[in-house]
């Protein structure tokens, strides 16, 4: 598809999305006073609309396309990096790291903030345990990625042991539901403070992949042919993952673990724009944040009770993804 | 001062010599072809030349200047590797893969400009390629891809120019298509190292060679004096005949066998 093309879907998605967003609930807000309320003209609003608006939606949506973006945008330079399209954001354990760390902290009673600060560390320390582990086992010109995906799987299964276990030792009436619910993960209760302290890390971790965007491209060659480019690839690649990392744990401590995302996202977006990382990159982070917060959307009004995000999220992934397979054997 | 040398270089893998001792330098304007059987260490020698694995022992020299110190950018302006077209990969615009070769160029940060695309399609014009551009690299045949990723090394404006096998996987046609660009990289001022399987394509494009063999290196030297029946016989295992056809040396396998 042609590159100006591709941009204009990209961009059309997620104000489509924040447009049917803020018309779906008890309030329902129309383009024309969204329009009102951004541009300060918010008096000619009605009141409880407007603080709807402000508290609790415009938070919401804003969470939900910041969670879509960090994902899907992480999945798609883990997918450069590592060479391989089935790579998502928790190929090192992110949200593996991320899950015990909520987990401990639901188990251990912790407040809402310390639950999600608890994720982010947890998060950030699995990446970093799994670097270290690569780097002790590596052998001299061995493959470096190879070592990397193996210790990410190996520390994956270990932390997944440690999270059944605490299940299991959880009280069954008000953790282990609060433990199921983050573990499928969920916008609901999402807060304008719980923005506020997970943008930071998610965007600076973003904007570390915007910028590194055409180099990480060049990492898709190989490492030899990266090298002989003038690739610094060790080092490149651990900024990347940090970028990755950082973005990643940070949205899994506000939505709690939401998978599908980093895997399917991004393939709709080669599908769009072509496979050259510096374009899929963007085009990823764009189509992610619409997509999560439709499902967002479809999660907050479809039935009586919230189905959690994750749920959706493999629902309505997976058909996608069977869809552009399908696309990709034709094309 | 020479282009690229080296001195005393063993080569291998962690603690397995695969050869050593070897020493030459590759001056402007030449083609040196490398010869050498399967895993006699040709492809280990050029990684080790382009600094993607160090030296058991001995040094490199870029211009002068040890490999060893030198970033990978510095390393890369000097220069430049076109590997084996290998079929398959992605789908990657043959214009955007030509502008890769800019990356030894550029900051960190910064994607190619206006003047990068336009040293990437100069690039591919000097190899008859503009038409190419917008194509996908998937389209291309095996011949096509490697004149894409020779204007790639031209795009990293690198004085050296290491091939790995550029002639492996191409037809008949194709090969003297690539021979000719390796002749005429020389011609504007490169200097040429290229391995190939074919003691043939030495007389067609050499200036000196080099025969990898048995852990050590012979030559570099004129073509005539270093493929030779006697040579062929030590290196590859197989007797050859070396004779003249349409006014220049050619060489042949003989099968022999049981009869």
């Amino acid at each position: 598809m042609r590159a100006g093309l591709a941009w204009t879907v990209a961009i059309a998605a997620p104000v489509a999305a924040v447009l049917g967003a803020l018309s779906v609930g008890r309030f329902p807000i129309s383009a024309a006073e969204f329009w009102l309320l951004v541009t300060g003209r918010g008096d000619a609003v009605d009141p409880a609309a407007a603080a709807v608006f402000w508290n609790i939606r415009g938070p919401r949506v804003l969470a939900a396309m910041l969670v879509g973006a960090a994902l899907a945008g992480a999945g798609a330079a883990f997918q450069a990096m590592f060479r391989n399209p089935l790579a998502s954001p928790d190929l090192l354990g992110v949200s593996a790291g991320a899950s015990l760390g909520a987990v401990a902290g639901i188990f251990l009673g912790l407040p809402i903030a310390g639950v999600q600060g608890a994720a982010f560390a947890g998060g950030i320390a699995a990446v970093a345990g799994v670097g270290a582990l690569a780097r002790a086992v590596r052998d001299e010109g061995g493959d470096p990625l190879l070592v990397l995906v193996l210790a990410g799987v190996a520390l994956g299964a270990l932390v997944g042991a440690v999270i059944s276990l605490l299940k299991v030792f959880a009280d069954p009436y008000n953790q282990l539901p609060a433990i199921t619910f983050w573990l499928l993960g969920t916008l609901s209760g999402v807060n304008r403070g719980d923005l506020l302290a997970a943008a930071p890390p998610a965007l600076l971790g973003l904007l570390v992949l915007v910028l590194l965007r055409w180099r990480i491209n060049l990492l898709t060659l190989g490492e030899d042919e990266a090298r002989a480019l003038g690739v610094p690839t060790a080092r490149l690649r651990a900024a990347a993952i940090a970028g990755a990392t950082l973005a990643t744990a940070a949205v899994t401590a506000l939505a709690g673990a939401v998978g599908w995302i980093g895997l399917v996202v991004p393939h709709a977006a080669r599908l769009l724009g072509g496979p050259e990382t510096a374009r899929l990159i963007p085009l990823s982070m764009l189509l992610g944040a619409a997509f999560l917060l439709g499902v967002d959307t479809l999660a907050r009004g479809a039935g009586r009770t919230e189905v959690p995000l994750g749920i959706l999220t493999a629902a309505l992934g997976t058909p996608l993804f069977l869809y552009l397979l399908a696309r990709r054997r034709a094309a | 001062m020479s282009l690229l040398a080296c001195e005393g270089l063993s080569i291998g893998h962690g603690s397995r010599v695969v050869a050593a001792g070897i020493g030459f330098a590759l001056e402007a304007g030449t083609v040196t072809v490398l010869l050498g059987p399967n895993g006699g260490g040709k492809t280990t020698l050029l990684r080790t030349l382009l600094g993607l694995i160090p030296p058991l022992a001995g040094r490199v020299l870029v211009a002068g200047e040890d490999l060893r110190g030198m970033a990978r950018q510095a390393v890369a302006r000097k220069i430049a590797y076109v590997p084996q077209a290998a079929p398959g990969g992605f789908a990657y615009r043959v214009l955007d893969v030509v502008a890769m070769g800019r990356a030894a160029h550029l900051p960190l940060l910064a994607q190619p400009g206006a003047r990068d695309v336009a040293a990437a399609r100069a690039a591919l014009a000097r190899l008859g390629m503009e038409g190419f551009a917008e194509r996908r690299v998937t389209e291309l045949s095996g011949g096509e891809r490697q004149k894409v990723l020779i204007a790639r090394a031209l795009a990293q404006e690198a004085a050296v120019v290491v091939m790995d096998e550029p002639a492996a996987s191409l037809d008949f046609g194709n090969q003297a298509l690539l021979l000719r660009e390796a002749r005429r990289l020389a011609a504007e001022g490169h200097a040429v190292l290229m391995t190939t399987h074919h003691p043939d394509h030495a007389f067609l494009v050499a200036d000196r060679v080099a025969l990898l063999h048995g852990g050590a290196l012979e030559g570099p030297g004129a073509p005539a004096a270093m493929v030779t029946p006697e040579r062929l016989a030590a290196v590859y295992g197989v007797p050859a005949v070396i004779g003249e056809l349409g006014g220049r040396m050619v060489c042949a396998p003989l099968l022999g066998g049981p009869d």
